[in-house]
């Protein structure tokens, strides 16, 4: 049996923040693997540093020390401009809040990570709306996210996070700000167009009624991992992650 | 990334439409107020640009402006004549002297009295009469605003309006009879008086008595003469002041500049229009910024450059500026038509464009840099904040 690719690799990440009175050591020597086809999640208790960690692996924070790899890219080896370009071809997002542009329609919305890309807006609207068609919104693709539920919202961003086939899918509580229903629904949509074996999913939540979708389960406490869960053990860990958060 | 950032910019009407307004206050005060202030000071030698022949006024040294009448002998007419260079040289009077009008009030008419002869000096526009019939017995020519208004003849009804002089109609001018002959369209002067044209031996006998009559010479250079130069042989030989039209003009203006508070008060309504409009342009564009924080910061973290927010930021900033400026001189040109027939001085010449237009691209530069500075700092983490 081979060893699936790595889509991350954290060794002895630390990320400190200096608030002025004190300094707050949000990770304190992560190390963590996550591969390709996988779907992680990350738990734990407000203020553990899952938010910290998820922003490190998407590029979007430095660390202080340790070394973090996507798809074997040092995010510290890379210029600003670099670091920018691999963001924008490499890794896609799902946000807690949805984060649409109030001001465009939904197929707009899910066509800014292609028109960062350099995709002529048409063109990429046009394929906004067959993404959209693929995740039950088809026929609301001209409306504005106001007009939408939350539901569709973040369908809207789910589409949004995969429209230019992102290697990397970074979650923030995707599911959180809906209920039991909507966020069941929004789960499995995404890990029925998301997960795909040259794409990893990495998604951070408190939902324990997702738990059973993930592949694996990393379980942090103040700026630790302090174990990671294959999910066919789940029961036993589901109750012990539920006891955590 | 233009069009999400117009996208971003005008699906918030409410925002979107109060800095245009504010940018279109501030360019309307800045172009109507300096507008007006044009129109009062291009007024104050409204008298010069009308007589338009002369090449150069001749006049007492210690005249400061057009209106500020320092009487010459006659005889000093006749040391200018001799001057080399000097083609013609004709007397002109200028005075304000009291009409009685119907009903027993007086009215201040400014007078200007035109050598016999050749008629030099007269309005620019005859709208009745010739300008001849100053010849005729007791003959004056009024301008048409006064004679509609602060001349106008009794109503012909009781409670009904005043009916505009016109050819025929008798004045009293300081107890002697004066018959209009004529109706003249004069560019309107900064006092707003009647004018009134007569001969220049006619207005001798108008005037209060005074031992000197004469308030200014009109010279006519010889073809190919240097102007300059003649300005200066003038004040040489006769010891008098020589302007040319254009310095008589701004020795007019610079009059009014520092001895009335004109510049102040409209400097001032400019300046106020100015940070009016700054402050709600300003705090309206960095409010649509800081509520759009959040839409940056996602744009961020999915890869977009700071070069290409900046360039979205400005392009917003740029768009609304454009509009707001358009908006405000439209709203001014209309302003200045829908006044071009009423007492209000109005004159709108391109460099009010272009100043108004710097005003409101310091106002919307100010406006993108604090916004451009908020966004430029943003960190892109922000966006997993709950």
């Amino acid at each position: 049996m081979t060893t699936p690719e790595l889509a991350v690799k954290c060794r002895q990440l630390v990320k400190t923040y200096d608030t002025g009175d004190q300094k707050i050591t949000a990770l304190q020597g992560i190390d963590l693997d996550i591969h390709m086809g996988e779907l992680m999640m990350l738990v734990g208790p407000s203020g553990c540093g899952k938010t910290t960690l998820i922003s490190i692996i998407a590029g979007i924070l430095d660390q202080d020390s340790g070394q973090c790899d996507v798809f074997g890219v040092d995010w510290l080896h890379l210029s600003s401009k670099d670091k920018l370009l691999f963001r924008a071809q490499n890794i896609g997002f799902v946000f807690q809040a949805y984060n649409l542009l109030p001001t465009l329609t939904a197929a707009e919305n899910v066509a800014v990570p292609l028109i960062i890309n350099g995709v002529k807006r048409q063109l990429a609207v046009r394929k906004a709306a067959e993404l959209l068609e693929k995740v039950g919104l088809g026929k609301r693709a001209e409306s504005l996210p106001s007009q939408l539920s939350g539901g569709q919202q973040q369908r809207v961003a789910i589409a949004r996070s995969l429209v230019h086939n992102p290697r990397l899918i970074v979650c923030d509580e995707p599911t959180s700000a809906l209920d039991h229903q909507t966020g069941i629904h929004v789960i499995e949509l995404l890990k029925s167009v998301a997960v795909t074996s040259d794409r990893a999913l990495i998604i951070v939540t408190h939902d324990a009624r997702i738990f059973d979708y993930a592949d694996r389960i990393a379980k942090m406490d103040d700026g630790h991992i302090d174990s990671v869960a294959v999910v066919t053990q789940h029961s036993q860990f589901n109750k012990e992650v539920e006891d955590v958060t | 990334m233009n069009y999400i950032a117009l996208k971003m910019l005008m699906g918030d009407r409410g925002k979107y439409l109060g800095i245009v307004m504010g940018l279109t206050f501030a360019s309307l005060i800045m172009t109507q107020q300096p507008a007006i202030f044009v129109g009062l000071m291009a007024r104050s030698f409204s008298f010069i640009s009308d007589v338009g022949l002369p090449d150069i006024w001749v006049m007492d040294p210690k005249v400061q402006f057009v209106d500020d009448i320092k009487p010459l002998q006659d005889t000093e007419l006749y040391r200018v004549r001799g001057v080399e260079g000097v083609d013609w040289a004709m007397p002109l009077y200028k005075g304000m002297i009291k009409a009685r009008l119907y009903d027993g009030t007086f009215q201040t008419c400014n007078v200007t009295g035109l050598d016999d002869t050749t008629l030099i000096g007269g309005p620019p526009v005859m709208l009745k009469g010739k300008l001849e019939d100053l010849r005729r017995s007791d003959g004056v020519i009024v301008d048409i605003d006064g004679a509609r208004d602060k001349l106008a003849k009794k109503p012909a009804t009781s409670g009904g309006k005043p009916v505009p002089l016109d050819i025929g109609d008798t004045l009293e001018l300081n107890d002697r009879r004066a018959v209009v002959v004529g109706i003249a369209k004069n560019t309107r002067t900064f006092q707003s008086q009647p004018i009134i044209y007569t001969t220049y031996s006619r207005a001798m006998l108008y005037a209060p008595r005074e031992r000197k009559l004469l308030s200014f010479v009109l010279v006519k250079a010889k073809p190919g003469e240097d102007i300059a130069r003649l300005v200066q042989r003038i004040r040489d030989s006769t010891g008098l002041a020589a302007y040319t039209q254009d310095e008589f003009k701004t020795l007019t203006v610079n009059y009014f500049l520092k001895n009335t508070g004109i510049p102040i008060n409209f400097g001032i309504s400019v300046l106020l229009g100015f940070i009016v409009g700054a402050a709600i342009a300003g705090q309206t564009f960095y409010n649509f910024t800081l509520e759009n924080l959040r839409q940056f910061g996602v744009l961020k973290a999915m890869g977009t450059s700071n070069w290409v927010l900046l360039r979205m930021i400005l392009l917003q900033a740029v768009l609304v500026g454009s509009i707001g400026y358009g908006m405000g001189v439209g709203l001014t040109a209309l302003f200045g038509y829908a006044m071009r027939n009423t007492i209000l001085a109005f004159k709108f010449p391109w460099q009010l464009l272009v100043f108004s237009a710097t005003g409101v691209t310091l106002i919307v530069a100010f406006a993108a840099l604090i916004s451009i500075r908020k966004v430029i700092k943003l960190e892109p983490a922000v966006v997993f904040k709950g």
